[in-house]
């Protein structure tokens, strides 16, 4: 009743095909948390 | 390890290692507070306590709620261990010598004069150089070269002002497209620019070949115009925003980016945010300068309240404005609760000095284009290839559970462990904590869960 969960785990080891983060937009600040998985 | 905050009408639970979000009531965002430290008996005497005026709040209600917390956690989905910490160097020691990204620096010049530019105004504390067409085309061949297996490769032509070479970055674009099909890749180009030398001919171009352009727009026009300055002393705000305007309309309004830098000037960034979407420019990212800090545009203590209010004020208007059928994107408010980046790649970091490189005019190889100028962290060069191991080890070795300091954050499975050239220039190792650049990050990520749970309410 008091709880509500949106999100319920976070590839043999990554295949390393998603965007590199400094590419897309800030170039300042890691933006990994932004990307995509393209697995 | 959980991270439980309160933001605008939501109380948000977060597991750090399942990566769950719980939105809870008051009553069991307490009880999770005190579940770990607190029997289940002592629990229920505390909250009967607090919330003896509610008759919605009793022990049979308390009891209920403590076994549910308890079948999250045996299920896993809070309090979960952490079982990450030994696959830290996992997918770095797989990809060893795999490069996938470069950011072509295709010209130390510029034609603005903005005294912020990480880059002294595009020429990165050395000679004003073009990159010719032979060099790029070698940094190319040494990308598809080294690439393994990879099929997505990147180029991102950045500067200095890239646009003051063109015909080079035109002519690159059509070498890579010659190739690709042969090597079976998928190159993505992108391109940063201020904007000054955009015309039909850019967009064309850009709308053609460009999977994503960056626009140096910083909002206001007398903030923009305080430090984006032609040699001249002119702004640039009124030269530019047209062109950005027409560019972004051919674009159908998609793939871009406007992004700002905020400084000491102008802490209150919303209102340079605002004035974006004024515009009609609809995705966006403004940054925290790069700086020294002693640097007249530095973000200082007394700044950093200001800025992580607008952060939330920034999220309430996105909330506000989505509801309204008038969505707008922040960069760092766009995370996928369900689609994001898996648990390697979250701890590997961004791959700065492996998989991810910068080349100058002259082809020299550096980490990323942060370290561009810093002798010491020059990698080798596009003909040679990386020559300096000890660099490259040292960025190989970079993640997040190379840091100490990050191991008690709640943040670390979303920035990585951070950007290393900002921890290089704040601490002076690549493996150093930006302490500043933390509150900002953990804010922004709070800010942007709060987002994806709004949409589910």
């Amino acid at each position: 009743k008091r709880i509500k969960t949106i999100r319920t785990d976070l590839a043999n080891g990554g295949c390393g095909e998603c965007q590199t983060s400094c590419q897309s937009a800030c170039k300042t600040s890691c933006g990994i948390a932004n990307q995509k998985c393209e697995n | 390890m959980i991270h439980c905050y309160k933001l605008g009408p939501l109380n948000i639970v977060l597991d750090v290692y399942s990566g769950s979000v719980h939105l809870v009531d008051d009553v069991a965002y307490d009880l999770i507070g005190m579940y770990e430290t607190q029997s289940k008996e002592a629990i229920i005497a505390t909250l009967c306590e607090k919330y003896k005026g509610r008759g919605d709040v009793n022990e049979s209600e308390l009891a209920e709620c403590y076994d549910d917390v308890t079948a999250l956690k045996e299920q896993g989905k809070l309090f979960a261990p952490d079982t990450f910490s030994s696959l830290a160097g996992t997918l770095k020691e797989r990809n060893a010598g795999v490069v996938k990204a470069l950011c072509l620096h295709v010209a130390h010049v510029c034609n603005l004069n903005c005294s912020y530019c990480f880059a002294s105004q595009g020429k990165y504390h050395g000679e004003r150089a073009l990159m010719s067409y032979e060099v790029g085309k070698r940094a190319l061949d040494f990308l598809v070269e080294n690439s393994g297996k990879r099929h997505n490769l990147e180029v991102d032509f950045f500067g200095g002002e890239p646009l003051m070479n063109f015909d080079v970055v035109k002519r690159l674009v059509f070498y890579a497209r010659s190739i690709e099909k042969q090597n079976n890749k998928n190159f993505r180009f992108t391109l940063t620019t201020n904007g000054v030398l955009i015309d039909d001919d850019v967009i064309d171009f850009c709308n053609k070949e460009m999977s994503n352009v960056v626009l140096s727009l910083d909002g206001r026009k007398e903030v923009h115009d305080r430090y984006r300055v032609d040699y001249a002393g002119n702004g640039s705000w009124e030269k530019i925003v047209p062109k950005f305007q027409k560019l972004v309309a051919a674009r159908g309004g998609k793939n871009y980016y406007m992004r700002g830098t905020f400084t000491h000037a102008n802490p209150d960034f919303l209102e340079d945010i605002k004035t974006m979407l004024d515009l009609g420019f609809t995705e966006l990212s403004m940054e925290p300068v790069v700086c020294a800090p002693s640097d007249p545009s530095a973000l200082t203590k007394e700044d950093l309240p200001i800025i992580l209010k607008q952060y939330e004020d920034l999220a309430f208007l996105m909330d506000e404005r989505r509801k309204q059928g008038k969505p707008f994107t922040f960069y760092h408010y766009m995370i996928d609760l369900t689609g994001g980046p898996c648990v390697y790649k979250r701890i590997s970091g961004c791959g700065s000095g492996t998989e991810y490189m910068a080349v100058t005019p002259w082809g020299d190889l550096y980490p990323c284009h942060q370290f561009v100028g810093e002798e010491k962290f020059r990698l080798g060069s596009v003909f040679e290839g990386v020559t300096n191991t000890k660099v490259r080890d040292e960025f190989a070795s970079c993640n997040v559970y190379a840091r100490p300091k990050c191991k008690d954050c709640w943040a670390k499975l979303y920035c990585s462990g951070g950007c290393a050239a900002n921890a290089y220039h704040a601490t002076g190792s690549v493996n150093g904590v930006y302490e500043y650049g933390c509150e900002l990050f953990r804010k922004r990520m709070e800010c942007a869960i709060m987002l994806e749970a709004l949409k589910e309410e």
